[in-house]
């Protein structure tokens, strides 16, 4: 079904009477497979844009098309570039902002700016039983009671129907530039991108393809970016050369897109570990990884293993557990999907209150059932 | 303000309670002698004082493991503590309450460059936090005016913001992980030196949750490397409304300066004359400090400025020197002091948007007339955050609580606007009673729920936050 009201969603989520499963634009299919009758969020449109105060309210439906359509036309953008999963996972459909914040979707930027969770004021949704709830709010500056925005931010539908937020937005800069190398090792990658990232120069991208490009990338305004791009040439980042403007921009839509990885049918891990751990991962998997995308200066690994057995879970996890981090199976088929977690599995107090948690927001479990395997 | 009650049960066991702390902790780390305790009664919201039944200090997580395992047994409230300076009364105690102060967990526990990270114990203070990365080149971003003395493990309880938070955010946007003493006494971690949650982001729950879901013993920060060079210029205007509007023009514009303060009048006048740092003679006036090279600087003041001068402005300051640089900020960073010269004062912290700026200052002044309450106003105006300080004189009988009912109505009208109650210092007692202006009671029952999870029995700082009729079930 597709609900377009909020009062609307509140009663079709009191009046289920079995699992629901949680779509927006459908475009993100990860988590373990949900059985379940769609509810699908077609709760769209601007409730308020003050570009003056770089804050948007929307329908937690409203396609991210039109939200960056807007947002262009003022000269902004949305600051945690999520990716376009239609690339990675194969899929197509119209993907939401709802989805966006409800997955924590960030891209390269991440790293200096924040996630989508950094930049979520508020939002409005509807618990497992029904009820309408708010938290947080439009301005920019929120202490008033508990952050659950954070909480439902990568929460996956699972604790609630996300019906309306809020979004700080952000200028676009009047420039970008990339400084580009080849040939790296990812351990020589990550020191460089280590080094810019631990400059005073603003760094807002810092991605290595294995085997592949490093690129440092710098946004701002135009006399900014040719003062920092040659001070790290003259620097950390000696022998990279310069890419400007679209060409620029382009390096970093294939980074947060993993467009390396579309249409092979290879298994896509996601890792989120420390920027130095990254090498020792790669070199404790050996050969069991096909390709690597490394972005947020190493901190995001993207791995892709062939889709058989655990597609190395239990090694991936095994040195996890011991460098700290996480690792989701955002690719795979959905039996492999029902059969290895896809989602890191918590340490036993964690995943008790993550429990409880999710029987406090959705007493009866009918969101997403099962998806974060909680 | 009310507050509950103490039980007698828990009194009538305050000898059995205090010899079982001391088994588990160093001789000196149990305080129970009332003269002592006086240090303990109050934090910087200072007219509400209320001695503890005793206070601890443990000198490591194990030992506030062990505390809290007693304490949970007992039945005992527990008000955790960093440096006492909440504004909002966070950590008041109860007379049948413990302290538990972490000020003796202060030690730099890794600093890793080449990972942008330093994990600290959380009762070191904010500044020497930056204090132990600085010579390298590096800081902690979130600077509350208070960091001198506030600790890290009180900036993640209230989410702590800063005058460069425009530009770094606050402590959840810098705050990576934690490691937590939980209601009965387990020890988990939550996060660490990688990037976001693989589950639930329970990180992002805990930093705002005023000491009520946990005790946070370890806390692992992002650290950024300095800009080169910091100045800023400061702008005079004749109204409110137009330094409002330029604050507006130039966000739009996509710079971002590290730090937009405003001060109206009556602030510039009361700093005026206990500084002397030679502000215009100006209705409202703006500082604004931008961040890179010496050539960023300028190039980006000099857009700042073409801005400004769209709007008329009375004076443009500009720094050519460390020392005018210094005197720009010197009236901003003692206006606290100065109002404070002049009567007692009540700081409020609402947050609005920034385009309700003029429409709320004009509200504030009619108040003002009103109440007969002098008021300055101070702020965080690129992310509406504002900071009216109401004058009053506690020896007057009565001005206290005209004070706050006047302070209630200016918080109410931040929600009115679309706007919050608070945006930096917390709910505490002060904004307890009002959470009802901006929450549903669906709204705070899912806040509480969460509570419910972490700390079942409600040991934990259980009178804050919440407005007490509407918690009185759970806490029993
Ligand atoms: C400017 C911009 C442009 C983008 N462009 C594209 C693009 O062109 N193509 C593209 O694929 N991606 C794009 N993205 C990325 C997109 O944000 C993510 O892929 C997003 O997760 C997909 O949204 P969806 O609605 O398809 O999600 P879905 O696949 O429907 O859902 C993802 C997850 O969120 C849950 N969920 C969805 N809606 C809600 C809700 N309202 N409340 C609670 N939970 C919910 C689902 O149950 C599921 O678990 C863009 C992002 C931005 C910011
Ligand atoms: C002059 C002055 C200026 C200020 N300026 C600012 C400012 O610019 N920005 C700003 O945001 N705030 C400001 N504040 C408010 C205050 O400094 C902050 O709220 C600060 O974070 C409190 O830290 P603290 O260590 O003093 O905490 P405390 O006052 O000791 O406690 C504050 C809260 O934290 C909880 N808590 C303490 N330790 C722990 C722990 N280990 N685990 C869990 N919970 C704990 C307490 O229970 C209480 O609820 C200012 C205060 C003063 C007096």
């Amino acid at each position: 079904m597709r609900i377009e009201s909020e009062t609307d969603l509140a009663e079709a989520v009191k009046g289920a009477n079995g699992p629901l499963r949680i779509k927006g634009g459908g475009t993100h299919d990860v988590g373990a497979p949900v059985v379940g009758e769609v509810l699908e969020v077609g709760i769209v449109g601007v409730t308020l844009y003050e570009p003056g105060a770089l804050t948007l309210v929307v329908g937690a439906g409203t396609p991210l098309a039109e939200i960056e359509a807007l947002l262009e036309d003022e000269g902004q953008r949305l600051a945690f570039e999520p990716m376009d999963h239609r690339v990675l996972l194969g899929t197509s459909g119209v993907p939401t902002i709802g989805g966006a914040v409800a997955a924590n979707v960030s891209g390269p930027r991440r790293i200096q700016s924040g996630a989508a969770r950094d930049f979520t004021l508020g939002a409005r949704f509807v618990d497992g039983a029904g009820r309408v709830v708010k938290n947080g709010g439009r301005v920019m500056k929120n202490v008033t009671g508990y952050d659950l925005v954070k909480l439902m931010a990568g929460s996956w539908g699972t604790l609630g129907v996300l019906s309306e937020v809020s979004l700080k937005v952000q200028a676009r800069p009047e420039v970008q530039a990339s400084l580009v190398a080849e040939g790296l090792s990812p351990a020589q990658a990550v020191r460089k991108l280590s080094a810019a990232l631990g400059s005073p120069f603003d760094v807002t991208g810092a991605a290595h393809l294995v085997g592949g490009r490093t690129q440092v990338r710098l946004e701002g305004l135009t006399g900014a970016v040719a003062y920092r791009t040659k001070a790290l040439q003259d620097g950390p980042l000696a022998g990279f050369e310069l890419v400007e403007g679209a060409a620029s921009a382009a390096l970093w839509a294939e980074v947060r897109d993993v467009a390396p990885f579309a249409g092979t049918d290879a298994a896509v891990w996601k890792v989120s570990v420390k920027p130095g751990d990254a090498p020792r991962l790669l070199d404790a998997l050996g050969a069991r990884v096909s390709d690597a995308v490394l972005d947020w200066g190493g901190g995001l690994m993207w791995l892709a293993v062939p889709d058989t057995g655990d597609c190395g879970a239990e090694v991936l996890r095994g040195e996890i557990a011991k460098l700290g981090g996480h690792a989701t199976l955002v690719r795979a088929r959905a039996e492999t999907r029902a059969a290895v977690p896809v989602f890191q599995p918590e340490p036993t107090p964690i995943a008790a209150l993550n429990r409880q948690i999710k029987a406090k927001f959705d007493p009866r479990g009918i969101l997403n059932p099962g998806l974060m395997g909680v | 303000m009310q507050m509950p009650e103490p039980r007698e049960d828990i009194l009538a066991r305050k000898d059995r309670i205090v010899s079982r702390l001391r088994e588990v902790l160093p001789a000196d780390a149990v305080i129970d002698d009332g003269i002592e305790l006086k240090a303990y009664e109050c934090d910087a919201l200072s007219a509400y004082r209320c001695p503890p039944m005793c206070a601890v200090l443990p000198t490591s997580t194990a030992e506030v493991s062990a505390v809290m395992k007693i304490c949970h047994a007992e039945g005992v409230p527990v008000v955790p503590r960093g440096s006492g300076t909440s504004l909002a009364g966070g950590a008041l105690p109860t007379a049948d309450s413990v302290i538990l102060g972490v000020a003796r967990l202060a030690d730099v526990l890794e600093v890793d460059y080449a990972n942008r990270f330093i994990r600290v114990e959380a009762g070191r203070t904010n500044l020497s936090v930056t204090g132990a990365v600085e010579a390298d080149g590096f800081f902690y971003a979130p600077d509350p005016s208070s960091q001198l003395a506030c600790a890290i493990a009180g900036n993640i309880a209230m989410n702590s913001g800063g005058a460069h938070c425009l530009k770094y955010g606050v402590t959840t946007n810098n705050l990576m992980g934690v490691k937590m003493v939980m209601a009965d006494g387990e020890v988990i971690e939550i996060g660490g030196a990688h990037l976001d949650a693989g589950g639930l982001d329970l990180l992002g729950l805990v930093c705002g949750s005023e000491g009520q879901l946990g005790v946070v013993t370890e806390a692992t920060l992002r650290i950024l490397a300095k800009p080169e060079g910091a100045r800023p210029v400061l702008i005079g205007f004749d109204s409110n409304v137009v330094a409002g509007a330029c604050v507006s023009d130039i966000i739009k514009t996509g710079i971002v300066p590290v730090a937009i303060e405003f001060m109206d009048r009556p602030c510039i006048e009361a700093t005026e004359a206990f500084t002397g740092a030679g502000y215009p003679d100006c209705e409202a006036l703006l500082i604004i400090e931008v961040e890179g090279s010496e050539a960023e600087i300028d190039d980006q003041l000099s857009r700042i400025i073409a801005i400004a001068e769209r709007h008329d402005p009375v004076e443009v300051r500009q720094s050519a020197s460390p020392e005018q640089s210094a005197k720009i900020w010197l009236g901003r960073k003692s206006a606290f002091g100065a109002m404070g010269q002049i009567n007692d004062y009540m700081c409020l912290d609402g947050t609005i948007p920034v385009s309700e700026l003029p429409h709320v200052l004009g509200r504030i002044g009619e108040l003002s007339d009103q109440y007969g309450l002098k008021v300055g106003n101070v702020f965080h105006a690129g992310d509406g955050n504002m900071h009216p300080l109401i004058l009053y004189n506690a020896n007057t009988p009565g001005e206290l609580e005209k004070c706050e009912a006047m302070g209630a109505d200016i918080l109410k009208l931040c929600v009115e606007v679309g706007g919050c109650l608070t945006g930096e210092h917390g709910v505490g007692i002060e904004k307890r009673d009002l959470m009802g202006v901006q929450y549903t009671p669906e709204d705070l029952d899912m806040q509480m729920a969460v509570k419910d999870v972490f700390d079942p029995g409600w040991i934990l700082n259980p009178a804050k936050v919440f407005p007490l009729d509407v918690s009185a079930a759970r806490r029993g």
